[in-house]
């Protein structure tokens, strides 16, 4: 039976090779059968469909059809209608969308590597426009744009067989593309391998797309299509299915602790390309740009417009987790934000939640200013004592006050008055000391037996603490008297008004 | 296409009907034209013969009278081969128009065989797609306004704004020419609909795949505005001479 169909196959090449050498094609061609190509030669063809044609399950987004679970290649019916609609995009923002199936992204279509599709596009009488659809998934010419060009009220057919296994983009390409896809004309088609994929607990459809209105984002009201922006590619919003919120709140993808699930992810673009990417979640496993390459414990992936991927990872931890687009501004102000919520009992070994709430100095809590964190910490406890004033006051001198008077206190001069051992700081009272960090000093000075006319500025950026802590290290340091300034000396001094510059002097 | 003649055929039996009430026809003075369909297939503008124009799109109201008159087009009686079977489908009977379809408004859901019939009754033939494009540019204040982006933005709008809702009546602001709803009511159907696709040069095998496919926007779009007008073409270009859908009406043309 077999070797009789090769046969027939056979000779049907060569009258198509005749035929292509320009001779008369002979009407007896293939003796009656069809002169479809050669079942083995080409990879993914299983041979004609069997059994009885099947109509495939559609589902909306985020719903993913159930697997195929069928060991032989079929004939399967694909019904998908195109409907105009208004739907709302934002919080009181509406804008009219082109869909396939009435939802964006359209509904997801899946099907087994072999079959044979036969593809029904229904243009909804109502529509202004007429619609195709390019499956990236068809190997031939236009993904069978060309076939299914259908104007409204009409309905095309055009059969394909799915050659090539993996998760493919489908789109409108109708001129002008770019506008039939920026309004929501795009979708996912599965096509399974013959074993099917490994079993998940949830699979989900998710699709991103960018979208160009005339106002700015979330500005109410009807909001119409701005080609300008499209052209420039630059998007109001940018959405995980469609709508700002359509996977958020109630409507978030759900999961339980130790479940594993799949995402299917596509991007219909029309300009922009994702950096898709799960906040709190690592991929266990992605099928990068929908191919059968497999790539472990990947943090973020690139989703080409176009392009889809299978994202795959088990679940640890209870809580809820962010999907974003990792350029970041279309997350938080574009839209580009979707939830899956993970319910289940909390697994402290793998994440504790908050430990510690503490104070936290920043940069400036290098190893160097580590004395200034002591103090900081001591002042807060009450348990500041004098040593870890001056040890606190050393290395704030040393950032704040040493470029001029010098880390030995002993300035420069005729510039910088030294401290060091300094008959003038002795003479000062302890308001007036403390009000020379706090106001600066300008005008004539005599420092031990020299004088000074320059200017020092407010110090105006250290805090009480901090000055308080500066003093205490100049008083202990250098041969000067000693003594303690305290952070409540300090304020009380810079609640009094500004001395009159060089008064006292 | 041979089917073209027969509604001709079918006019002469139904010549001596009386016409349909005289509608007011403008006077377009033509000349040459950058249509987003090029002459030569490159960029070649298109040279237009002075011609008049429907000052309106034709209504239910116009319509039914023509379909009383010439009872063949009632769409009890319309053959198959000249209308599919939504033709007039929204009026509440063959010769009513009922609470769908009221008088002012365009009619739509009419076949290019029954446009072009009732063309004949009025004298008139359907404009050509280069008459249509030439006149559908004006604006209020310039003959020629697709340059501005206001122009641009009017025509956008409609393709933007949902069907769902009745159609308005005719009778929008006229243009420079005094021609009115040419953008914004209506798709309207053109003469040579189905030749919109085929490249004048014929060595040009990719001609007909071109607005169908992913690269069909890169025609013409040396002035994006072309957008607007392309859809245009992408939707008669989808259509056959029985087709009738929601949005599609017609006006009629003279030749001077």
């Amino acid at each position: 039976m077999s070797r009789l169909l090769t046969t027939v196959l056979a000779a049907a090449g060569l009258l198509s090779l005749a035929a292509c050498s320009g001779k008369p094609e002979t009407p007896a061609a293939a003796a009656g059968q069809p002169a479809v190509a050669s079942t083995s030669a080409i990879p993914g063809d299983f041979g004609p469909p069997q059994g009885e044609p099947v109509h495939a399950v559609l589902t909306s987004p985020p719903n993913v059809p159930p697997p195929v679970h069928r060991d032989h290649p079929a004939k399967v019916i694909v019904d998908l209608e195109v409907i105009e609609k208004e739907m709302q995009i934002s919080e009181g923002v509406t804008y009219t969308y082109w869909t396939f199936g009435g939802t964006v992204p359209g509904s997801f279509i899946r099907v087994r590597q072999g079959d044979t599709v036969e593809f029904h596009l229904k243009n909804d009488p109502n529509n202004k426009m007429p619609h195709n659809i390019d499956l990236h998934g068809v190997t031939g010419p236009g993904g069978g744009a060309a076939s299914s060009f259908t104007a409204p009220g009409h309905e095309s057919q055009f059969t394909f067989k799915a050659l090539n296994q993996g998760i493919y983009v489908y789109h409108c390409a109708t001129a002008p593309v770019g506008m039939h896809i920026a309004n929501g004309m795009y979708g996912l088609i599965l096509v399974e391998p013959p074993e099917g994929l490994p079993r998940v607990d949830h699979e989900y459809y998710v699709m991103q797309g960018d979208f160009y209105t005339t106002g700015k984002y979330r500005e109410k009201g009807h909001q119409p299509f701005d080609m300008d922006k499209a052209i420039d590619e630059k998007p109001t919003y940018v959405l995980f299915n469609g709508h700002e919120g359509s996977l958020t709140g109630d409507k978030a993808l759900a999961a339980k602790v130790g479940e594993t699930v799949r995402l299917f992810v596509g991007n219909g673009g029309p300009n922009l390309v994702s950096s898709f990417h799960v906040i709190g979640e690592i991929f266990d496993t992605v099928r990068q740009e929908g191919g059968t390459v497999e790539q472990h414990n990947v943090q973020t992936t690139l989703i080409p417009a176009g392009g889809a991927a299978m994202v795959e990872f088990r679940t640890q931890v209870p809580g809820s987790y962010v999907l974003v687009d990792h350029s970041i501004f279309r997350a938080f102000n574009k839209g580009a934000m979707a939830i899956l919520k993970v319910d289940g009992p909390e697994n402290k070994a793998i994440y504790s939640g908050k430990e510690v709430d503490a104070a936290y100095l920043g940069d400036r809590a290098e190893p160097n200013l580590h004395a200034v964190a002591t103090a900081a910490k001591a002042n807060a406890a009450g348990t500041l004592s004098k040593e870890d004033q001056i040890a606190a006051g050393k290395q704030l001198f040393t950032g704040t006050c040493s470029v001029c008077h010098q880390a030995s206190g002993e300035g420069l001069p005729g510039v910088f008055p030294p401290l060091a051992k300094s008959d003038f700081l002795a003479g000062l009272g302890k308001d007036e000391l403390i009000g020379i960090p706090l106001h600066g000093h300008t005008g004539k000075v005599t420092v031990n037996g020299k004088e000074y006319d320059s200017v020092m500025p407010p110090m105006s950026q250290l805090t009480d603490d901090e000055v308080a802590n500066i003093l205490t290290f100049v008083l202990n340091s250098w041969g000067n008297p000693g003594g303690q300034i305290s952070k409540e000396d300090v304020a009380r001094v810079r609640a009094q008004p500004a001395p009159a510059p060089a008064a006292g002097h | 296409m041979a089917a073209r003649r027969l509604p001709a055929l079918l006019l002469l039996g139904a010549a001596f009907a009386a016409p349909a009430a005289a509608a007011d026809y403008a006077a377009l003075p033509g000349g040459t034209f950058a249509s987003v369909l090029p002459a030569d297939g490159k960029a070649a503008p298109a040279r237009i013969a002075p011609f008049r124009l429907r000052t309106e799109p034709v209504t239910n109201a116009e319509f039914l009278a023509f379909v009383k008159s010439h009872p063949q087009w009632r769409r009890d009686r319309v053959p198959a081969v000249f209308a599919d079977a939504r033709y007039l489908s929204h009026w509440a009977a063959a010769d009513a128009l009922g609470p769908d379809a009221l008088p002012a408004q365009p009619v739509t859901r009419v076949s290019w065989f029954a446009a072009q019939a009732y063309c004949e009754s009025e004298h008139a033939r359907l404009p050509g797609w280069y008459e249509w494009e030439y006149a559908a540019a004006a604006d209020a204040r310039q003959a020629d306004a697709r340059a501005d982006p206001a122009w641009r933005e009017r025509v956008l709008a409609w393709y933007a704004r949902p069907s769902s809702t009745p159609l308005p009546a005719v009778g929008g602001a006229p243009d420079v020419h005094g021609v009115r709803d040419l953008n914004g009511l209506v798709w309207e159907w053109v003469d040579d609909f189905n030749a919109l696709l085929v490249g004048s040069d014929s060595r040009d095998q990719d001609g007909a795949d071109k607005l169908r496919f992913c690269g069909a926007g890169a025609i013409g779009m040396q002035q994006k505005e072309n957008y607007a007008t392309l859809m245009r073409v992408a939707m008669l270009s989808s259509l056959r001479a029985t087709d009738t859908t929601n949005n599609l009406g017609f006006r009629c043309a003279r030749s001077e």
